[in-house]
């Protein structure tokens, strides 16, 4: 996730000073993992340097926390191809799952257990999303489906790779 | 979802073996699941899942093993005695084809009460209650056909549930739904299951439907096998 390009993204609602950024940040992006105001203002500090915001005013008292920020117009034009540009699909094959079953199987061991333990540990966590969609607003719905998503995903590619097993094997020997 | 099931099991498969033909179907599986719990049976194609709960809900007899529900073995009951448990105790929700085409959606509802002996006026009272539980009050008068699948599934969940069973035995429940309404029918089923206590073994190979019960039993080449993770 670029925290630059979801503060830029903030900003171009409103002008806002750091606290509130980070604030608006942790509401909407941020419930599992708040950010910290260091990264806030080294972020914002950084955006400032290459021209996508600047400051739009100064409250008396000084201090980083009394500054307001605004989106430039190369800020708006970042935050557009950042929103127009897929993200690159993260490559599945050659992740832990993976080796796992392979090195379960040029071992010896049995790849079904590999399967089901991770059957179970995902599961654990999807009962847990599952939970929390049941609870939440649309939000905490939307964030919680991606992830299940993303977690029956690698389940469902194991599940294929264990029905795979005895073809796996034979090119592994 | 989380179980506050304690005790005794309300309903235990044993050492199940089952053949059909020369083809063995269970090969020692068993399951057990208590008042209130969600039990997911996973597993292949093929694997033995589904015989697994026709033999749970009496549906077929094994070869040989135990199925104990509060206690008497249903394998030592009549074909009678069986068919009477499953219209009394136990309700069914399938992936295709279980409401009657020619009976509105309320008659659906309300036939399982009819069988029982349920005077229609009352049984079509509480059919209209599930129906309005299950956010289908609208096609209390439609016939099936004239549903959308997710609306039927929420009519076959309503009549599963109008008798008020101990055990809802649910396969593949979600199977012919997109996300978003097999999102529902599952989150309509359980919550309504919790309600009454009632147990629910829910067979499927989706993990996110999975993800609805308390705990997951595997089955593979018809033995069963749960994992226990360290917390």
């Amino acid at each position: 996730m670029s925290i630059g390009h979801t503060l830029l993204g903030l900003l171009e609602g409103e002008p806002r000073h750091g606290y509130d950024l980070k604030r608006a940040y942790d509401e909407r992006f941020g419930k599992d993992r708040p950010l910290h105001y260091g990264q806030v203002y080294a972020t914002l500090s950084r955006l400032l340097k290459n021209g996508l915001v600047e400051v739009s005013g100064v409250e008396a008292g000084g201090g980083p926390d009394r500054k307001r920020y605004a989106i430039t117009a190369a800020g708006v034009t970042d935050v557009a191809t950042w929103l127009s540009t897929p993200e690159k699909p993260e490559p599945y094959l050659q992740n832990t799952l993976y080796s796992k079953v392979v090195l379960a199987l040029m071992s010896g061991r049995d790849a079904h257990e590999v399967l089901d333990t991770q059957r179970a540990a995902h599961l654990r966590v999807m009962r847990e999303l599952t939970r929390r969609k049941a609870t939440g607003d649309l939000t905490d719905q939307l964030i919680c489906d991606h992830a299940l998503f993303h977690l029956e995903a690698d389940l469902r590619w194991l599940e294929l790779t264990t029905a795979r097993l005895g073809q796996l094997a034979k090119e592994i020997s | 979802m989380t179980s506050d099931a304690v005790g005794q099991p309300l309903l235990a498969g044993i050492n199940l073996r089952k053949s059909f033909g020369p083809t063995p179907a269970l090969d020692g599986a068993g399951l057990h699941v208590r008042a209130g719990e969600v039990v997911a049976v996973m597993g292949p194609s093929g694997s033995g899942k589904s015989t697994l709960l026709h033999c749970l809900a009496g549906i077929l007899k094994p070869d040989s093993g135990r199925v104990l529900y509060q206690g008497s073995d249903l394998t030592e009951l009549s074909d009678g005695q069986r068919s009477e448990l499953r219209r009394t105790e136990f309700g069914f929700v399938f992936q295709f084809g279980q409401l009657v085409p020619e009976l509105t959606c309320l008659e659906n509802v309300a036939l399982p009460l009819r069988l029982g002996g349920v005077r229609r006026r009352e049984a079509e009272r509480r059919a209209t209650e599930w129906l309005d539980r299950l956010e289908v009050t609208g096609v209390a008068g439609k016939r099936p056909g004239e549903t959308s699948g997710g609306q039927g599934q929420r009519v076959a969940v309503a009549r599963a549930l109008v008798t008020g069973p101990k055990v809802v035995f649910a396969d593949e429940p979600t199977g012919a739904l997109d996300s978003l309404n097999g999102e529902r029918v599952m989150d309509l089923l359980v919550s309504s299951a919790k309600q009454t206590n009632a147990a629910i073994v829910l067979v499927t190979h989706e993990a996110r439907v999975a993800a609805y019960s308390d705990r997951e039993v595997v089955v593979r080449d018809g033995k069963s096998r749960e994992v226990e993770l360290a917390r």
